[in-house]
């Protein structure tokens, strides 16, 4: 029983954590990309632009969230998400929109994100340096120790704080979404515009507004995943080089330009990262006494080394596109 | 004052220019058919109205006020509305929520046109809540018009509303076209089935080669031998 406490610890809750991050950058990039057909390389670094202006709040009030019984981060970061839609849509004025407007092909549009990442980049690293920081300024991040109540189970299940904030936005992310693009006039709007932008027009549509209402959607659901990623971490200028292949994986593995498919592929990614650098000899160690002498279950047995993580987002899209080309939810192909 | 009054229009895409001067009127209540062989320009024309492409040269009139190169948003808020000859539908989507899409800038007469839809193509309220996409020819034409008429158009532009569809449904098409018509809207439709179209036509217009090359009531050029003969197939 203690091994499957491990096993939930490093895997179910691990897996949660990290799909949910994985699951909120990977929907803004989708809808992005369903909206405006293009990959938006600075998805990101929208990421962890928001996370440091959360930080920036936080530093200035460092005991406001106390008052109210929740962690400062998390009271910030409404704020925060209002500060990168506003940026998103800032970007989109200032380098995205001229290029549509002249009419470019999309790739134009991926370089150009891709000179905004580096920009964010820049920016970040000039002000905040390179230098690692706690999102909690003069407060503990709780940890919760679950006993369980059987028998024999000496280990706790372990969760932290910003865990389950993490894991509670994820829930309500994907009811909201769920809500506004099936129940919605600006939501079906978007997904009349995804499946055939002209004929948005046609019909009447404001395809500016819909546009602008998604750089919101995606501008503050980074805040929010790269805010939970900064506190179950910690905020690092290079959060957003660890962060973007694997929601570029995770959209593309659910689907490129399906919202319900880069949930999917958000939490496949995730699960199946946790998964391969689990350590399994700790489940197998209960059966060592069955096993002959010259079977000798090894110290550590996991499928990559953590240091190899990296890769993982990539077998996981390489098997995947090979089932399904266009990802689990038929996607918008490029 | 006619509804529609397009003179020496001339247009294209980018720097190609697909039009020579096209003039095109329609009345109000009246059907307007444009015939022609493929490549002539007839989707272009509709277009050019429709404030898809630049018009480059000449003017186009929605009851005497200028319309030309209006985005076409604008000009579903002004009355008009448009079924594109190809990718028509929103494939993803529900029956009903194509047509809700229809009378987006009008979301509280939504409930009121979608009946009045249904009435007009009842194999629509069977498939309602289906994805548009997983429909058959017919009904997608049927849920592109239908899309069209949510914002009760009083002019509505038509690319080839029966192609690809069999006689029996393209008899129904033209029925409902004429029944919509009597309800007071004007129809400007490019049609390939010449000869069912300027039956039920006002006023016909041959284009070729982006220029007009015959412009009559639909009976006259059913009835000219050298209509017949070169665009009518004998
Ligand atoms: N999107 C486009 N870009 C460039 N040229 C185009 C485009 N669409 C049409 N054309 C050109 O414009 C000309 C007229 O095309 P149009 O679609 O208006 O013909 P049509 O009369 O509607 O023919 P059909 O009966 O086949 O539908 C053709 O020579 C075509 O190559
Ligand atoms: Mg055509």
């Amino acid at each position: 029983m203690n091994e499957l406490v491990f096993f939930i610890n490093n895997v179910l809750i691990s897996g949660a954590v990290a799909g949910s991050i994985y699951a909120l950058g990977a929907v803004g990039i989708t809808l992005v990309f369903s909206i405006m057909r293009f990959a938006h390389f600075a998805h990101a670094d929208m990421m962890t632009f928001g996370a440091f202006m959360v930080f920036v709040f936080t530093a200035m009030f460092p005991g406001a969230g106390a008052a109210l019984g929740i962690p400062t981060p998390i009271l910030m970061l409404p704020i925060a998400m209002v500060i990168t839609a506003s940026l998103a849509i800032g970007l989109d004025k200032a380098f995205y929109k001229p290029l549509r407007d002249n009419g470019v092909k999309p790739i134009v549009l991926v370089i150009a994100s891709l000179g905004v990442t580096l920009m964010l980049q820049g920016l970040i690293r000039m002000f905040a340096g390179t230098s690692s920081r706690s999102l909690y300024i003069g407060e503990r991040k709780e940890i919760y120790r679950i006993d369980v109540p059987i028998e024999g189970v000496l280990r706790p299940i372990i969760i932290t704080d910003p865990q389950i904030w993490l894991i509670a936005f994820a829930v309500i992310v994907v009811v909201a979404l769920h809500y506004f693009l099936t129940k919605t006039r600006m939501g079906k709007a978007m997904r009349a515009m995804s499946d055939n932008a002209d004929l948005a027009q046609v019909s009447g549509i404001n395809t500016k507004a819909v546009i602008m209402v998604t750089w919101i959607i995606a501008g503050s659901l980074a805040a929010m995943a790269g805010t939970m990623l900064a506190m179950d971490v910690a905020l690092q200028p290079q959060l957003s080089f660890f962060i973007l292949l694997p929601i570029f994986a995770a959209t593309i593995v659910g689907g490129v330009g399906q919202p319900y498919g880069a949930i999917a592929g958000g939490y496949l990614v995730g699960f199946v990262e946790t998964l391969s650098v689990f350590n399994w000899s700790i489940l197998l160690r209960p059966l060592a006494p069955m096993l002959p002498d010259a079977l000798e279950i090894p110290r550590s047995l996991a499928l990559v080394g953590t240091e190899y993580k990296i890769v993982v987002p990539f077998f996981i899209l390489v098997v995947v596109l090979i089932w399904r080309p266009t990802g689990i939810f038929k996607g918008k192909v490029i | 004052m006619p509804l529609l009054e397009a003179t020496g229009v001339h247009g294209g895409y980018g720097g190609m220019n697909i039009l020579h001067g096209v003039d095109m009127t329609i009345n109000n209540d009246e059907i307007g058919v444009i015939i022609g062989p493929n490549g002539a320009g007839k989707s272009t024309m509709l277009k050019a109205i429709f404030g898809m492409l630049n018009v480059t040269e000449g003017d186009i009139k929605l009851r005497g006020e200028s319309i030309k190169n209006v985005a076409p948003n604008k000009l579903v808020h002004m009355g008009m509305g448009f079924v594109p000859q190809e990718k028509n539908i929103f494939p993803s989507m529900t029956v009903q929520e194509n047509l809700e899409m229809g009378a987006y800038i009008h979301p509280s007469r939504v409930s009121a046109m979608l009946e009045q839809v249904y009435e007009l193509f009842p194999p629509l309220k069977e498939k309602r809540r289906q994805p548009a996409g997983e429909l058959s020819g017919g009904q997608r034409q049927m849920v592109a018009m239908g899309r069209a008429l949510m914002v009760e158009p009083s002019l509505l532009l038509l690319d080839e509303p029966t192609a690809g569809l069999s006689p029996l449904y393209m008899n129904e098409i033209f029925t409902r076209v004429k029944d919509i018509n009597k309800a007071g809207v004007g129809v400007l439709m490019v049609e390939q089935n010449a000869k069912q179209a300027l039956a039920i036509a006002d006023k016909g217009f041959v284009l070729a080669a982006g220029q007009n090359r015959y412009t009559d009531t639909g009976q006259a050029l059913l009835n000219d031998p050298e209509v017949a003969k070169s665009f009518l197939g004998g």
